[in-house]
């Protein structure tokens, strides 16, 4: 069995857009994360996936967010009773971050050693050169053929794929026990995308560390994780086990999703898509966030909000619809 | 690098000669006889030929700038004609007190525009930043011979607290430098805060937060140290407006230095000087301009010297 490291429970997140008036970007978000598992979060864009992981991260400085309700428990702790100096030395040390776009999360103006070795003296007490050493054995270890070239180096003489193995050393100098990655290969192309994920894959294993992938790519998310919750409207509407998801998808924005995903040697020409779009979020639709673009919706659906139920025989496996899942073997079909 | 500061030094060159020539030509310019308007309005044409015969006048255009490029290149710049003392050793004695007066300036208005900038774009939207914008709007809209004008009111007449005049003790220089460092001040607070609000955006400021790293050295090590870039930029280029701010305070607290000779030498007509005046402030600006080029170079790894 293994052992629970994260508990996000009845998260919402709100920023406030005016005096008064504020909207709510992820909304009663409830899921779990093992020590040693990949975790695939995906969705649309706009769907509320990085304010999750910012949530998690308590990241909201220069911003109107915050966490309105909800609890995070990461080993015990609840992090949103945290103050910001506890919440300061649990970020980067035992939960880091990677970003979507490499190039502009690293400062252009430091060197990669500046960036990694302040990294390193932040949570560990050490010297500069013992830290310089560590992170030089930390870029070798993500696959950097010359580390001592790398961290001579300014960001913009790196590639894309190398920025991101950077990024990752930098996530990883202190050990952390989780670390999210936020679209960490979007912006890189296909075989660079291939080495990174095999890479994080590495270093589940070496470390046992816990992460949570947030993607927009299924194709990714069937590589790496074992789980995946698919989120839409700030809300989860659909948590499985990966097999599962893609054998027998059950929310009808699921089944949406898995089926405009090209298969190979399909044959297939054109690829369906979800007609409409995701609503905004200052006028949400009332009932179900889906439901205007659900083809099944009926009136129940348009007036009140289903719950994410557990599936029955479903094992774990969760479906927030008043029309499917709720016996067994009853899913939408595309 | 080194090639570089070469290579840019010697493109200035050609835009000193350019600057030499209109400098040279102003005095063709004026409308009417150059001799009659210098020599004054009541001159006898005794004296008026004799101002003509004294900056050679005479001679034809072509020779009359030879002589002034062999004078600009052997650092002769002739005589005063006020005084009769060479140009050098007129400007000489004048440049202490500017230069003192125009650091003084440029030190405390780059201390306390960072400062407010910096303070400004962290609070944004809160009192501090209008109170610091206030401020800013202020230097730059408060004209410097009025501000200095006020000044001196309140400090020197009302309080009796400073010097009215002069550069004598300390305190004397309290005044001056603040005058000509108000507009400076201003402007460089408004560029601090505009390019740190778009460096704390920046992608990089999330990852330096997501590191843990506490929000004084995100301020100061990451997002500053980015917008740096941009408020070297206008801060060179504000300090040409500094030698404009030096006339107008040298005047206002009568101090001897170069913008008070370059007006007292505009109003006796003291041609000479006030070309060798003019040139020296192209040169200075020109050279801050390098420095300023210089400095990019440092600040930003991007910048490459070729
Ligand atoms: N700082 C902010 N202020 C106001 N609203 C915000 C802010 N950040 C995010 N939002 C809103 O929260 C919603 C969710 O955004 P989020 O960035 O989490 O989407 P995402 O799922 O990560 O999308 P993407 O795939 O494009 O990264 C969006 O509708 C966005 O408008
Ligand atoms: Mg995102």
């Amino acid at each position: 069995m293994a052992e629970r490291l994260l508990d996000v429970t009845g998260l919402t997140t709100t920023f406030r857009t005016g005096k008064k008036t504020s909207v709510t970007a992820v909304n009663n978000v409830t899921f779990s994360l093992d020590r040693g598992e990949i975790l695939g979060l995906v969705g649309e864009s706009g769907c509320g996936k990085s304010v999750t992981s910012l949530s998690i991260m308590g990241l909201f400085e220069d911003t109107a967010g915050k966490v309105a309700s909800g609890s995070i428990v990461f080993d015990g702790e609840d992090l949103t009773k945290l103050t910001t100096k506890q919440m300061r030395s649990i970020r980067g040390k035992r939960i880091s971050m990677i970003f979507q776009n490499p190039m502009s999360s690293l400062n252009s103006c430091m060197r990669v050693e500046a960036q990694l070795i302040e990294a390193i003296r932040l949570h560990n007490d050490v010297s500069k050169s013992e830290a310089r050493q560590r992170a030089s054995k930390m870029l070798s270890a993500v696959g950097i053929p010359d580390p001592e070239q790398t961290l001579r180096s300014y960001p913009h003489q790196l590639s894309g794929g190398m920025s991101q193995r950077v990024m990752i050393a930098m996530a990883l100098c202190c050990e952390p026990e989780m670390m999210i990655a936020d679209e960490p290969t979007t912006a890189l192309d296909v075989t660079i995308q291939a080495q990174i994920l095999e890479l994080m894959k590495d270093i589940r294993s070496r470390n046992n560390t816990s992460i949570l992938l947030i993607t927009h790519d299924l194709g990714v998310v069937a590589e790496m994780c074992s789980r995946a919750l698919v989120m839409y409207a700030g809300r989860i509407v659909e948590e499985a086990s990966v097999e599962e998801l893609f054998a027998s998808p059950i929310h009808p924005y699921t089944v949406g999703l898995i089926a405009s995903v090209p298969k190979l040697g399909s044959g297939v020409t054109s690829l369906p898509s979800i007609p409409g779009s995701v609503p905004d979020l200052s006028a949400m639709p009332q009932g179900c966030k889906f439901a205007p673009r659900c083809k099944y919706a009926q009136a129940v659906c348009r007036q009140t909000e289903p719950e994410l139920a557990p599936v029955p025989g479903g094992n774990g496996r969760k479906c927030r619809c008043h029309l499917f899942g709720k016996e067994e073997g009853k899913e939408a079909q595309a | 690098m080194l090639r570089y500061a070469v290579k840019r030094i010697l493109s200035a060159i050609p835009l000193l000669l350019v600057i030499s020539l209109l400098i040279f030509m102003f005095i063709h310019l004026i409308p009417g006889d150059p001799a009659r308007i210098i020599a004054g309005k009541e001159a006898t044409s005794y004296e008026i030929e004799n101002v003509r015969e004294q900056l050679g006048l005479n001679e034809p255009l072509l020779k009359q700038y030879g002589i002034y490029m062999a004078g600009l290149l052997t650092l002769d710049l002739g005589n005063s004609i006020r005084n009769g003392a060479t140009v050098f050793d007129t400007i000489a004695p004048r440049f202490v007190p500017t230069i003192q007066l125009t650091l003084l300036a440029m030190l405390w208005a780059t201390l306390l525009g960072t400062l407010l900038g910096i303070m400004a774009a962290v609070r944004r939207g809160k009192t501090l930043d209008y109170v610091s914008m206030i401020i800013a709007i202020s230097g730059i809209s408060a004209p410097s011979f009025w501000l200095g004008l006020m000044l001196i009111q309140l400090f020197c007449v009302k309080l009796g607290w400073l010097p009215v005049s002069g550069l004598t003790t300390w305190k004397s220089y309290i005044l001056p430098s603040f005058t000509m460092g108000c507009g400076v001040m201003a402007i460089i607070a408004r560029f601090t805060r505009s390019s740190m609000l778009e460096n704390l955006k920046e992608d990089y400021i999330r990852t330096a937060r997501a590191k843990g790293l506490g929000e004084f050295f995100v301020i100061l090590r990451h997002a500053y140290k980015n917008s740096l870039i941009q408020v070297v930029t206008v801060t060179g280029l504000q300090i040409g407006g500094l030698l404009t701010g030096s006339v107008m305070a040298e005047t206002v607290f009568s101090i001897n230095g170069l913008g008070r000779l370059l007006v007292d030498s505009i109003g006796f007509r003291d041609y000479k000087v006030v070309q060798a005046l003019l040139l020296f402030f192209s040169l200075e600006y020109i050279v801050i301009n390098l420095i300023v080029d210089l400095l990019y170079g440092v600040l930003d790894p991007k910048v490459r010297y070729d």
